[in-house]
Order: structure tokens, then sequence, then C-alpha cells
């Protein structure tokens, strides 16, 4: 028992028996290191799918074709797509799991924590495959993330290699959810009963059942493409008895759910920012979980709403169109709940609840216009154009992206023990805020107006609305940098944090020192 | 006044200038911020309905940021506001699930209703297929006045417009050669299909838009109320020219069409192609340079030396330079898993045998050989 003290000591300051240097991060097991190991690979797979996004509107600032050619243009849709969803956006969320999910529910460390090392040292491999796409012979993919055959049987080697990315980004994502479902089910303290748990593990507990409900589905999908591909296989060829729209079945069974693995983690983070700054209780935590549970399920029957213009017969169009209006009452709900959540408050607006607000006004916009889309017949005319960019990137970017930097202002004092620059912070937010309803709302008269996505070129009545979007995209890109300045600057030094820096915060995360040891909640904390 | 005062001034007035010059700019830019005018009864349907719903909306979005907005400004601690402690309260939640859902049924109806009309595509007066080919549109008129009228349609702006080296024209991108003509008030029906990879066929005014599939035929239909040309563009992501396959239709009167259809039959009759007669190399490579500036310049390019790594070269190329049967092959039934389509389907005997014809005596390859459309028919055996 002594030897096993003294070496949890040792432990807390920085281990004298682990490895240092690189091999402590290639070895570690530590649910901390891994997170932030997570953290710091979705902001640089960020990064470069930021820039992509950067050439995207650059050649999109004028008509005429004057940066790239279209084929590149098709690969850097492509890989934007595929990286910022797989690679930026999933990757975030379970890096905050896996720092905040054992520090909020009193567990030591994750369940299986070789296998949390392994799940996330399957990502760099796969993001190296995506990007070293562009430089074999024809290049990357050049379907758009959707990978549509029979558009992709026609693609180079870059698509195979897209699709063995996808294989192991999605082992990744299932490894990481046996491990968050195992950790959440068995290693609570005690006294934290289910109806308990704090609403970001509950997400997440949800979230992780998506993803292992759905990733194998997407692994079949791009397994089917590859064999199509090589192997003489007719799955979505119909001369040999396929279908190709069978292929957009499969990848919406998973898609759908896909956006909801993003959003609810996120959902998640929200409902506890907004109580810890307006200083009072989360409003309506058991209607908070049925609405998470009820938006899992419903997100299951809703796949073909992205398909009403692939001549579906008008029962299933009718059908998709009652299944998706339905999911805007349990999303309503929620949204509800956090604005009850402020009501009579006594409310403070640091960087944290700033970004909380702006993903519950933005990502109410993207719900918005995600009714509009429900309804079939009005699709048809929307279907393809820049209103569903405009749309995914509301919900995606203002609604999981800005949740994320909410979480990170919010925890990082207790990751780095350092106060981050409060005013820069606030600066990050506003900058994200305008430049990006400069870079996205016109995306929406686009769209209404008739401009198709996925083009490098476009006639000359759509000029004014892009060129104002690509400013915005700029604007947003580069106040990207201010945010990694930020974190930079918290994690070398600052103002002291306490252990509970945000005096309405609440939760076990709150208890342990700042910054949060190496080794926390050896011993299981006692549940209020 | 001071130098600092002096540039304050003159910074002010460059200010209020760019704010002038970019007020007016905007004022003079087209910024349309709604659907295209629609030329349907259906598309004001729909129209209506997408209006409808941004009504809602708007009471929605006053009614919960009204809220919100409201909250942010009264009770923040700034202000002195002390925080109430609640947490639950079981009638407000099921009020705020209940009305919703109603709302939800409300508008669920007149959407309904415009989706089963528009799906109604039964009793046509006139059917016509349009084919999605990598990238281009092919039409066949198949049933109703003007049955037999086949034709393709390509793009027609210029690549100097394209490539920023000319001024660009009023219809940049959206202006073909052979444009699809339909007689107003009549019912139009469109089955659409596909050669290669999935297109889809849209006119936004005439609020159809189609899904394209190869090996399958979809529907849809229209019918214009008003004459005008009406433009759309591929709507479905089909490759490297995706962007630059625009859909053209134009509405005219019953006695316009008529007269459209004679034009166009006698026009089918005298340039229809005869394969069993021999022609002269001249006439062949003629041709041929015509066919290939449509059909694959594309990819290879009008200087036959393709795109490196993506679409390889046709001039020096050792199929090109080979044996006539070998490239004959390949013209009409493609390379399967590369964007290399099967011309066979598109193009007939004397195209095939005049695009081959130019190919294997145009840039450096110089062969000497004519190829005749009973080579191209007996390889089609």
């Amino acid at each position: 028992m002594a030897a096993e003290h003294a070496h949890s000591a040792h432990g807390d300051a920085h281990g004298h028996h682990q490895p240092t240097g690189l091999m402590r991060w290639v070895t570690t097991t530590n649910h901390k290191d891994i997170g932030s190991m997570y953290l710091w690979f979705s902001f640089v797979m960020f990064l470069v799918g930021g820039v992509m996004a950067l050439i995207i509107r650059a050649e999109l600032f004028q008509p005429g074709l004057q940066y790239v050619e279209p084929e590149f243009f098709n690969q850097m849709i492509t890989l934007h797509g595929l990286i910022m969803v797989f690679g930026a956006i999933m990757p975030a969320f379970v890096g905050f799991a896996n720092w905040m999910v054992p520090l909020m529910i009193g567990a030591p460390d994750m369940a299986f924590a070789r296998m949390n090392n392994w799940s996330f040292w399957l990502l760099p491999p796969a993001g190296i495959l995506l990007v070293a796409s562009m430089m074999v012979p024809q290049g990357a993919a050049a379907t758009g993330w959707t990978l549509y055959p029979p558009l992709s049987i026609q693609m180079g080697m870059g698509m195979d290699m897209a699709i063995f990315a996808i294989h192991i980004l999605g082992m990744s994502s299932i490894m990481g959810a046996i491990n968050i479902i195992t950790t959440i089910l068995n290693m609570r303290a005690p006294g934290m009963t289910l109806m308990r748990l704090p609403m970001f593990c509950w997400t997440w507990l949800v979230t992780a059942y998506l993803l292992i409900a759905v990733m194998p589905v997407l692994a079949g999908a791009v397994t089917m493409l590859l064999t199509d591909r090589h192997f003489g296989t007719s799955f979505f060829n119909a001369a040999g008895g396929g279908d190709p729209v069978l292929f957009q079945h499969i990848f919406w069974f998973f898609g759908h759910p896909e956006v909801y693995i993003i959003a609810l983690p996120a959902f998640g983070v929200v409902s506890h920012v907004i109580p810890a700054f307006a200083r009072k209780p989360l409003f309506g935590y058991v209607s908070m979980v049925y609405a998470i549970a009820s938006i899992a399920l419903i997100s299951f029957i809703v796949w073909a709403h992205h398909m009403y213009v692939v001549g579906m017969p008008v029962a299933g169009q009718v059908y998709f169109m009652y299944a998706t209006m339905l999911i805007a009452v349990p999303t309503g709900v929620k949204v509800f709940n956090w604005i009850a959540t402020m009501w009579r408050g006594s409310m403070t607006f640091e960087a944290p609840m700033l970004f909380a607000m702006g993903f519950l006004f933005l990502f109410t916009m993207g719900g918005f216009t995600g009714m509009v889309l429900s309804m079939t017949a009005v699709d048809v005319q929307l279907q393809d154009t820049y209103y569903v960019v405009a749309h995914f990137h509301y919900v995606m970017v203002a609604g999981a992206l800005f949740s994320a930097f909410a979480g990170a202002y919010y925890w990082l004092p207790k990751w780095t023990g350092y106060m981050y620059d409060e005013k820069l912070g606030q600066i990050h937010f506003w900058l994200s805020m305008i430049f990006f309803n400069v870079a996205f709302f016109p995306q929406h008269f686009l769209g209404l107006a008739g401009m198709p996505r996925r083009i490098p070129d476009y006639s000359l009545q759509f000029t004014d609305f892009n060129q104002i979007s690509t400013v915005g995209a700029f604007g947003f890109g580069m106040s990207q940098l201010l945010f990694l300045y930020v974190v930079l600057k918290a994690i070398r030094g600052g103002p002291k944090a306490a252990d509970k820096p945000w005096d309405g915060a609440t939760g076990l995360e709150w208890t342990v020192p700042s910054p949060a040891p190496h080794h926390t909640f050896e011993v299981p904390p006692v549940f209020k | 006044m001071t130098p600092k005062t002096r540039w304050f001034r003159k910074s002010g007035l460059t200010v209020i200038a760019l704010a002038f010059s970019l007020y007016a700019g905007l004022s003079q830019a087209a910024y349309e911020v709604n659907f295209q005018t629609p030329a349907t009864q259906l598309g004001r349907d729909v129209y209506d309905l997408h209006m409808w719903m941004m009504y809602v909306i708007t009471v929605v979005f006053i009614a919960v940021f009204g809220m919100m907005f409201y909250s942010i400004f009264a009770h923040r601690k700034s202000r002195g506001h002390k925080a109430a402690q609640f947490h639950d309260n079981v009638a407000v939640e099921i009020a705020w699930t209940i009305i919703p859902l109603l709302i939800l049924v409300v508008m669920a109806i007149p959407a309904t209703k415009t989706i089963l009309k528009m799906r109604d595509t039964t009793n046509p007066d006139i059917t016509i297929k349009a084919t999605g080919y990598q990238w281009k549109w092919g039409y066949d008129y198949l049933k109703g006045e003007g049955a037999g009228i086949s034709f393709k349609s390509n793009l027609t702006t210029p690549q100097d417009q394209i490539r920023n080296k000319a001024p660009k024209g009023e219809n940049y991108l959206l202006e073909v050669d052979n444009v699809v003509v339909v007689p107003i008030g009549k019912k139009i029906r469109i089955l659409t299909t596909a050669n290669d990879v999935i297109h889809s066929w849209a006119v936004p005014a005439l609020a159809v838009k189609q899904d394209a599939i190869p090996g399958f035929v979809r529907d849809t239909s229209f019918r214009a109320d008003r004459e005008g040309v009406y433009r759309g563009q591929c709507s479905e992501l089909c490759g490297k020219d995706h962007g630059f396959m625009p859909i053209v239709v134009h509405v005219v009167s019953a006695g316009k069409y008529t007269q459209w259809v004679d034009d166009q039959k006698k026009l089918m009759a005298a340039t229809a192609d005869d394969p069993t007669k021999t022609y002269t190399a001249e006439e062949m490579k003629a041709r041929g340079e015509k066919v290939y500036a449509t059909n694959c310049a594309a990819c290879h390019q009008a200087t036959g030396k393709g795109i490196p790594g993506t679409f390889p070269a046709l001039d020096g190329d050792k199929t090109v330079l080979g044996p006539k049967e070998a490239q004959i092959n390949i013209v009409l039934n493609g390379r399967p898993g590369t964007a290399m389509a099967n011309f066979g389907k598109q193009l007939n005997d004397v195209e095939i045998a005049a695009v081959i014809t130019y190919t294997r005596n145009a840039w450096g390859n110089k062969t000497g050989e004519t190829i005749q459309p009973a080579d191209v028919t007996a390889g089609r055996k």
C-alpha cells in the first residue's frame, strides 16, 4: 500500500518511472495526455481544413477560373469536408470527453487506458493518408465528402487512400465510443446515479451509442465502393445489377446520425457553460435527457431527406418530410430549456458564455433553415444549392465549433492552471461571430437564387454575394489564429487559476486542483 | 490646424468617400434575396410555401430570441440581478413540446399538398428524355408534338471568358448551342437518365430538379405559363466540368413551337449522316475537329496534351498511333473505371470515324490514315 501511494505521488510530480519526451506521448495511457493530444490533433486538422476552405473561397471570389483548376477545386471540397468532419470536429469532442468525463464522474482514468492510446494514435496516419492523397497521380478524391458512385469509381488512387483513411478513423471512433460507454456506465463515483450524471456525460453516452451504430455502416459503404473499384463487384453499377442510389441510402444512414454525433456533445458543453455563467441550475434536466435520447432515435429514421431529388416514391418523400419535421420538437425543447436556464439568472459574459450564446443563436438559425429544407417541395428547389451549404455550416461551425470554443475557454484554467487572456478571448468571439455571418449568411441568398454548390465558377448574377462571403471566410480563418495565440499564452502562464475559477460552475471537475494533476480521483469521491 | 487634425479630417473624408462608393456599388448590384420568379403554377406554390414558412419562422424567431435578449439585458450580474434557483416546471415543459408539434402539423398540410402536386407527372402533352453526359446534356423528344427530335446541348461560353482573357458575356456559363424548346401551357414530362455518373437536371424558375441516374429513368414535369428563356445548371457533382453543363429552356407560343419542330426535322434530315458512304481525308479531318472540340477537348485538351496525371495526352499516344481497331474499341466502349466514356452511345459512326481520323492526323500525330464509318460499324459488332 505504501509503495503504491509513493508511486502515485511520483506520478503527480510528472513521474520518474515514465518515459519522457516524445515517448511519453507515444506510450501514454493517461486520459489527460490523450485528451490533450486529441485536442491538438483536431486543431491542426482544423487549420489544414481551413486553408482548403480558403482556397475554395479565393477561387469563388470572382467569376472565371483564377487560382485553381476545376479538378483541384473538387479535391479541395472533398478534403475540406472529410478533414473537418472526421479530423477536426469529431476528435475535438473526443478530446473533451477524454479530459472531462473521468473528471466529471470521479473516475481515475478511462476504462480501457491502452485502447485509449491506440484510438488516438490511429488518427495521425489517417490524417496523413487524406492529406498525402493530394500528391498521388490524379490527386485526391474529387467527389465531395459524400463520395457518391459512379463518380467515385472513376477516381484514381486518392480515392482508395480516402477509403482506407475512413476505415481507420471509423475504428478509432468505435474504440473511443466503447471506452466512453464503459467508463460512464461502470466508473461513476458512489452516489452518481444515471439521472444525476453531468449533462456532458449524458450527451456523450448517447453519442457513443450512435457511433457504434453507424460507423460500421459507413465502413460497409466504403468497402463496397472499394470492391466495386477493384474486385469487379457491382453494388453500385446498374449494368451489373446494382444501383448507384443504394450507396446514398447507406451513406446517409450513417450521415444523418453523424450530424448528431457532432451536435450532441456540443449540446453537452453548452449545458454546462450556460448554468455556470447564469449562476442557476440547468432548467429541465430530465426533459433534456429525454430530448437527447429522442433526437438520437429520430436521427436514424430521417436519412433520405438528403435524397429528395433522387426519385424516390412520393410516399417515401412524405414520410421523410414528417419524420424530419419531428426533429424540431426535441431540438426546440433543448433551446427553450437553455433560455429558461438563463431566465432570471445572474449572468456574466466571459468568453465561454459568449460562445455558448453565439452557439445558441446561430445553431437555432441553422435549425430554422433546417425546417425550411425539411419541406420536400421547397427542398427540391434548394437541394444541392448554396442554401444547403449555409444551413449545415450554421449547424456545424456555429453549432459544433462555437460550442467547442466555449468548452475550451471554460476548461482551459483547469487544464493549464492559468487563466486565459479574457479580453483576447472576447475579441476572438466577436471576430468569429461577425465574420462567420459575413461568410455564410449571404450563401442563403445565393442558394435561393439557384447557385449550385460544388462549382468552381459561376454566372455573373452570383458575384456580389460570393465576394462578401469570401471576405467573411478569410476574416473568420484569420480570427482563429488569435485563438491559437490565446491558448499558447494560457499554457505559458498568466494569473493562477483557482480550483473553481467560475463562481457559478458545479461538478466534480472543479474539486480537483488547477491544473488538474496527472492522476486524479485515485480514491473515488463521494458525489454530494 | 495641427498636422494631427488634418490627418483626421483627411482620413475621415476617405472613409466617407469609401462608404459612398461601397453604397453605390451595392445599390447597382443585383442582390437577389429570394427564389427566381416562378414561371409555373407549381413554382408559385413552392414560392408561397417558402414565404409562409418564413413568416412562421419570423414569429418564432422574435418570440424565442426576444426572450433570450431580454434575459441577457435584464438578468445580468452587472445590473445586480440575483439568480433565482428554479429548475423545473412540468406545465411549461409540456406546453413547449405540444405547441411546436401543433405548429408543425399545421405546416405539414400545405407542404404535403404541394409535394403531391409536384410529383404528379401523369398525362403529359410532350415527353422529353434528358440524358446527362460528362459534361453536356442530350435531349430526345419521345412523345407528343416534336417526337423524334434529338440533339446534344453543349456550353457555348468561350474558354477565353472562363480564363479571364475576354470580358464575360451576359449569360456567362448559362448559354448552350442547342436549347430545349417547349410550348407554353402544355404539360412537359422530363425523363432523366445518365450515361456515366449521376447528374441532376434543374431549372429553378420552372421549379424542377431531378437527379439523372445512370441505368435508371426518373421523371419530373412542368407546365410553363410564361414565355421566356429559363436557365439552370447541373446540380449534382459529376466531375471536372460539373459547373460547365447548363440547361436552357425556351418556352414559346404554340405556333412558334410548331415552326421550331418543322425546322428541326428539316435540319435533321439535311444533316443526317450516311454511314455507308466513303469520305475523303479532308472531309473527315474537318468534321473530326468539330467533334473533338465538343466531346474530347474538355479532358484531352484542344492541344491533345491532356492534363498530366489526370487525363492522358493523345498527342504521341501509343493507342492513337497503333492499330485502328484498338482505338475504335476504346472510343466506342470507353475505359471502365475512368472518365473515358463509351461514345458509341453518344456519337454516330460517321462522327466517331471522323474524330478518330482527326486524332490520328492532328498535332504531332502523322499516320496519314483515314478511318471510314464502315470501320466503326465493323467495330460495333
